[in-house]
């Protein structure tokens, strides 16, 4: 289990080192002249150059990347360009509000395609179908327009939530939880409904397994069979596919935050990406897949903690 | 020698045929061609260009000039709607198609030669799923072009692992199909068997998942121009909605139809996708729930003696032919397994239930424990165990017999332990509900169970996983689990004939003495006489769902009525244990 671990984590850091290489290559093909965006049209040639000089333009691509890739090992991902302000900080500013939402919408993602499932598996019949149709609406419905609709009816219409605005969960635990329920009910919805058919399917496949027929046979309840053996044995497919969920809830997260307001890690990455501050986009791709590692991680650790021929081998 | 083809052609005939009966995918496909055409006839239908703002006109209201308004910066709402419906279906389209001709290829190389090709593309369809789409967007916008098509054939790359992924598993799975082997050693080509042979299969699920990109990439490219990215002299539905939103005060009818002209294409996609999986039938199975017919009382039975455990009369076990819902019990549509079988098993005797497979002895074997699958139609004049009705009682009282009153041994041990739980938990679980002791208790029994069984090691067994323990040892542990509330009637099926020869005479030598030690009854469900010889007392023999022969063993062995016994008898002793399969058993004993 520890080598595997270890595994794991070495696959990671060169994840996240490829994906960041890539990055600056790809943001250094712009063939666009940063000094003069940054400086505006009546900036004179000499103070145009003097600014590419200073942001190290300059020089070749090697040394530029070689320059970034030190500072980031350091843990320094650098400066905006335009405003100056340090990227690890503003990073640090930004993540805890994405995290929030995302995480919260993970954790609803998580119940909810636990209780569908199992009740589209249990039940059958229409209420399976009903299911089986949400599902299937679930997951085309892109989560910012179900952002939008929860915005407009629940905020503006309705007035029961905040529409816009962040609130830190150390100023006001319910005040958080207020700001960040209906961005993360919209990022949930795809996740519970590929989700829900995983547990479902993999319900379906368990509950025809020889051994729930001999568990059965040993005079034990429905309930322990279903929700201590089987829902147990179904788990860990269902875990593989909300770990694939995860990356999508990161992206949607992009859009939802701009519905609600919310200045979070997307809404830096899209602010960047309209004035091409390369150093801050670089450095919301880097922290965005090291999370995706490190929740892929931890659900690799709940993987082989639920699956006993992973952990005892 | 030729080499069989495939059906392809007329399957594929049938597939659009079956997708077209569908009243869902008819309307789906309805309203695409409505959003597609519409879009086309853009100049048609509306005079004004997506991008000609006139500052009177902002928000203006629902007017024959303006039939859906105008927007906040004073443009034609219904034209930007329909010149975003043109942006929106190119854009998905590019991304779709962009995403098979990429991934397609790959997909196809990879799943057919394997090596270090696929080895390499794996690794590398991993580093682009780890980025979320819409990050990789940003950076790609950021650096290379505004242009949203642009954007879309990008994005087509970045969705081109799905694709890959989807064409790779097919042709994997086709690949190790025997009719491809044949193919390859006649000595077609490799482009011939990809074209002929995997073509065809993937041609169904890339269909499907096409609509599914489509429906993505739409999605993506909304969210993008609704971040405000795209050039603004491109109409799309994103930015109206952009626009909606800022107005969400004052006109939010501005969000209505972009959101409604994108959620309805986007689902008629998806839905369209769904019912293409449905007409290949490929969806995974519905489950069945329906309530078991009651038993079919006639005339009460007469009182059964003291000694008789189980009393089996007129059992019928059928299943209703797939396709067909609803069907009244023992209508003529229905497969019939069981027709009529009785049987009983008097305290400390041993029953041999015999046949081949498919005969219906399992089933039978099942039907007395109640765990046959819900779709199965039971009836019996009577099925009692030690006077108590075992047909149409609930669950719960079937529960308190089982494991309590019958215990059941498995075939297959590796399948028949929760691969999730310890040995030990397995044991415990249902000596604490039956016989109500502690934990400790239940494991110091187990523990001695284990002992008895004949396993070695009992600790170390019972702190095991399945997993780390042999198959003579799991089945061990089954039998354990089996007599460990003390039953009256243990029904085996197949105890042996997983196991390894060595192991099936000690396991055997185990269940008969158990069951001397506990003056247990019996069911052996077997195929095997040499068991039957070893251990029964009585012996009942099944051919296709009836019992044909009833007798003491001793009897069996030296007169067989029943040409069919006779048959399986001679197969056995001559042929050894190792029976071959017969196609028309009768017509080789009588002729």
């Amino acid at each position: 289990m520890l080598v595997f671990l270890l595994r794991r984590i070495a696959a990671g850091v060169v994840l996240v080192v490829v994906v960041a290489t890539a990055t600056f290559l790809l943001l250094s093909l712009t063939g666009t002249d940063v000094a003069r965006n940054i400086l505006g049209e009546s900036a004179s040639p000499a103070q145009v150059s003097a600014k590419a000089h200073e942001l190290g333009l300059d020089q070749p691509l090697v040394v530029r990347y070689g320059h970034w890739i030190d500072r980031a090992v350091h843990g320094d991902l650098g400066q905006s360009w335009f405003t100056g302000d340090s990227v690890n900080q503003s990073l640090a500013n930004t993540l805890p509000i994405t995290l929030s939402i995302v995480l919260v919408g993970m954790l609803i993602a998580l119940v909810l395609s636990i209780v569908l499932g199992t009740v589209a598996a249990l039940r059958g019949g229409w209420v399976d179908r009903v299911v089986q149709f949400a599902a299937v609406l679930g997951t085309a419905i892109p989560s910012f327009l179900i952002a939008l609709v929860l915005a407009v009816v629940m905020a503006v219409q309705l007035g029961l939530l905040p529409a816009t605005g962040y609130v830190a969960l150390g100023t006001s635990p319910s005040g958080w939880l207020q700001s960040v329920i209906l961005p993360a009910v919209a990022l949930a919805v795809a996740a519970t409904a590929a989700t829900a058919m995983q547990v479902r399917g993999a319900l379906i496949d368990v509950l025809r397994a020889d051994f729930v027929r001999t568990l059965r046979s040993r005079g034990l309840n429905t309930r322990s069979v279903v929700y201590r053996h089987a829902l147990r044995n179904a788990a860990p497919p269902a875990l593989t596919v909300l770990a694939l969920q995860f990356i999508g809830l990161i992206g949607g997260a992009v859009v939802v935050e701009k519905v609600f307001g919310l200045p979070g890690i997307g809404t830096l990455a899209n602010s960047a990406a309209v004035r091409g501050d390369s150093p801050v986009l670089l450095g919301t791709v880097v922290v965005t897949v090291t999370v995706v590692v490190a929740v892929n991680l931890l659900l690799d650790i709940a993987y082989g903690w639920l699956n006993p021929k992973v952990r005892v081998s | 020698m030729t080499v069989p083809e495939t059906a392809a052609i007329p399957k594929r005939d049938r597939l659009l045929r079956r997708t077209l009966r569908d009243p869902v995918a008819v309307a789906c496909l309805v309203i695409l061609a409505l959003v597609i055409l519409a879009s086309l006839a853009a100049p048609l239908l509306t005079d004004y260009a997506p991008d000609h703002s006139v500052l009177s006109d902002t928000l203006a209201p629902v007017s024959g000039a303006h039939p859906l308004g105008g927007d906040g910066v004073g443009r034609d709402v219904l034209s930007r709607l329909l010149y975003g419906g043109r942006t929106s279906l190119l854009g998905g389209t590019l991304a779709a198609l962009v995403a098979f001709l990429v991934g397609g290829p790959l997909g196809l190389v990879s799943g057919f030669y394997r090596g270090w090709f696929d080895a390499a593309a794996g690794w590398i369809i991993n580093v682009i799923m780890a980025v979320p789409a819409i990050i990789v967007m940003l950076v790609v916008m950021a650096a290379l072009s505004q242009d949203l098509n642009v954007a879309m054939i990008v994005l087509g790359v970045i969705m081109a692992p799905m694709v890959f992924r989807l064409i790779r598993a097919s042709v994997v799975s086709v690949r190790e199909e025997l009719y491809v082997d044949a193919a390859r050693v006649s000595g077609l080509g490799d482009p011939r068997i990809m074209r002929r042979h995997i073509l065809p299969v993937v041609v169904a699920p890339s269909v499907i998942q096409a609509t599914q990109l489509f429906a993505v990439a739409i999605g993506i490219q909304a969210g993008l121009s609704f971040l405000g990215l795209g050039k603004a002299s491109q109409a799309s539905w994103g930015a109206m909605l952009n626009d909606g939103f800022t107005n969400v005060y004052t006109e939010p009818t501005l969000l209505v139809w972009p959101g409604l002209a994108m959620a309805v294409t986007i689902l008629a996609a998806s839905l369209l996708g769904n019912a293409v999986r449905d007409a290949l039938g490929t969806t995974e199975t519905r489950v069945v729930r329906r309530r078991r017919p009651g038993p079919r009382k006639t005339a009460a039975g007469g009182p059964s003696p003291s000694d008789r455990l189980l009393t089996v009369e007129g059992l019928r076990i059928s299943y209703p032919k797939p396709g067909r819902s609803g069907g009244s019990d023992g209508s003529d549509g229905d497969k019939i397994v069981v027709d009529g079988v009785s049987l009983t098993v008097e305290r400390g005797e041993v029953l041999g239930l015999v046949g081949e497979s498919g005969s219906g002895k399992s089933q039978t074997a099942f039907a007395v424990l109640g765990l046959l699958p819900n779709e199965a139609e039971v009836t019996a004049d009577q099925m009692s165990f030690t006077g108590k009705e075992l047909l149409g009682v609930s669950q719960a009282a079937l529960n308190a017999l089982r494991g309590r009153g019958i215990g059941y041994v498995p075939q297959e041990p590796m399948s028949n332990l929760d691969p999730c739980f310890r040995i030990g938990s397995q044991l415990v679980e249902p000596m604490r509900k039956h016989l109500g002791i502690s934990r400790s208790e239940a494991r110091t029994k187990a523990l001695e169970l284990l002992a008895r069984v004949g396993i070695p090691d009992p600790e170390r067994v019972f702190k095991s996983y399945p997993h780390q323990v042999s198959g003579g040892m799991a089945q061990r542990v089954l039998i354990a689990g089996a007599v460990s509330c003390d039953p009256h009637l243990l029904i085996a099926d197949e105890p042996t004939t997983a196991l390894d020869v060595t192991v099936q005479a000690e396991v055997l030598d185990l269940m008969r003495s158990l069951q001397q030690e506990r003056e247990m009854g019996m069911i052996l469900v077997t195929h095997d006489f040499g068991v039957v010889a070893d251990i029964c007392d009585r012996v009942a023999v099944m051919q296709t769902g009836r019992i044909v022969e009833t007798a003491p063993v001793e009897k069996i062995f030296a007169s067989p009525e029943h040409a069919y016994t006779r048959m399986l008898l001679d197969s056995t002793l001559e042929g050894g244990p190792a029976r071959a399969a017969l196609g028309a058993p009768l017509k080789e004993v009588t002729s």
